[in-house]
């Protein structure tokens, strides 16, 4: 079986130059882009499953001595390409703030706390069913100075690679009803219609009594089935 | 069809999670793709990513993926005519100036849907803050007769050809060092911006 990657689907990423998130306006190009055609280099993609991740990564509340401060959330979904069907045995990295809005990055110079028990990074390769599962705490919102009294809506960032180099994509996760979304320029560079694509859902079914707060997202992936005709 | 999830930037605090050498997570991308009995010409491709203003940006990230000296890639579980056990990919965190290298092996020629043999290249992903998606483009090398015939680039307008061909520097010995900037946009008077690809 093969695949392929229609070129109208990419066109939902946000533009390269969006001037209301400042930082774009010098890392965008100004020449017009060239279509590449989809030879093997790109039709084939790196290939790192279960070997690279070891069991602890995809908890992101055990990998100090104590327990992180902040709300306990299992975020749980599904890899999926553009036809439905489940990406299984593909590896994705997340990272995110601690629940004070604080990064462990040594530029990260906002005002608030770190948390010695955590670090906000983890990985796991999705299942043969295309599943993916972490373990974390729900990071908090920041401020940051693209424009005066600038907050960035709580969100996790999320890597992946999926079939091919076409598929790779690193985008954001965000969490239902966010007052921030508004003010946000990036969750606002992707058209309205496709915005909730990137927030969560919060689900009672994989919340876990007792313990913490279930929320469930699934990532969809360029790359459709290639029936003969479209070869 | 579902639609696909739009694409985020990576943000200025990715390395500790995806490039995290100077951090706790154990690292499994690195900038070299040397492997143990890896055949091939070992090569170093060097240069700097580089902004509007022509200033390194060392929070960009760099990722290539390429075939083997047969022109073979490590995709899936098959390994298509891949030999040993080389991946194909790596992964860079500029310094502070926003330089970058790779060690890797000079890849083979890659054939297209058509059927028609392509010059050497690596594809080469670059992410960064500011960059609300990632930008692709590919390094042909210098020295290669191939690229006047290669199909892909001579997809690209002709006076922007040579911002993908990755120069060979004078060496002193060890491997072949090639140098390919990745400007992300030309200023007033700088050197011209690379080829970016829609992809």
């Amino acid at each position: 079986m093969t695949m392929h990657f229609p070129r109208e689907s990419a066109k939902v990423h946000p533009p390269s130059l969006f001037p209301y998130y400042t930082s774009t306006v010098k890392r965008a190009p100004k020449r017009p882009l060239v279509i590449l055609p989809h030879t093997e280099t790109e039709l084939t993609g790196p290939a790192y499953g279960h070997e690279v991740v070891q069991p602890a990564d995809s908890d992101l509340t055990t990998q100090h001595e104590g327990t992180p401060i902040g709300q306990r959330i299992i975020v749980s979904g599904r890899v999926l390409d553009e036809d439905g069907r489940r990406v299984p045995n593909t590896l994705i990295e997340i990272w995110q703030a601690n629940a004070a809005g604080r990064y462990v990055h040594i530029n990260d110079q906002h005002d608030a706390p770190l948390d010695p028990n955590f670090s906000g990074a983890g990985r796991v390769v999705t299942d043969d069913q295309g599943r993916y599962r972490f373990i974390t705490i729900k990071p908090g919102a920041y401020s940051w100075q693209n424009h005066e009294n600038a907050w960035r809506p709580a969100h996790i960032h999320f890597s992946l690679f999926g079939p091919s180099f076409l598929s790779r994509l690193v985008t954001q996760m965000y969490f239902p009803d966010d007052p921030l979304f508004d003010y946000d320029p990036m969750f606002t560079s992707v058209e309205p219609k496709a915005r909730q694509r990137m927030v969560s859902r919060f689900s009672l079914d994989t919340t876990i009594p007792e313990w913490g707060l279930g929320f469930e997202w699934d990532i969809v992936l360029r790359g459709t089935n290639a029936t003969p005709m479209e070869q | 069809m579902l639609g696909i999830t739009p694409s985020q930037t990576v943000g200025p605090f990715y390395a500790y999670c995806l490039t995290p050498a100077k951090y706790k997570l154990h690292e499994i991308f690195t900038n070299n793709l040397i492997v143990q009995g890896i055949e091939g010409e070992k090569i170093r491709i060097e240069g700097r990513v580089l902004d509007g203003d022509n200033i390194g940006i060392p929070d960009a990230m760099v990722e290539i993926w390429q075939a083997d000296t047969k022109g073979g890639f490590a995709h899936g579980r098959q390994h298509q005519g891949a030999n040993t056990g080389f991946k194909g990919f790596g992964r860079v965190e500029p310094d502070h100036e926003g330089n970058y290298h790779f060690i890797t092996i000079k890849p083979g020629r890659v054939k297209t849907p058509e059927g028609k043999l392509q010059a050497p290249h690596i594809d080469l992903a670059v992410f960064a803050r500011g960059m609300l998606k990632h930008l692709v483009t590919r390094i042909y090398f210098g020295d290669e007769e191939s690229n006047k015939d290669d199909p892909v680039l001579s997809q690209v307008p002709a006076d922007r050809r040579d911002t993908l061909i990755a120069k060979p520097q004078s060496g002193n010995g060890g491997e072949r060092v090639y140098r390919f900037d990745i400007r992300i946009q030309e200023g007033p008077e700088g050197p011209p911006e690379t080829q970016f690809f829609e992809f």
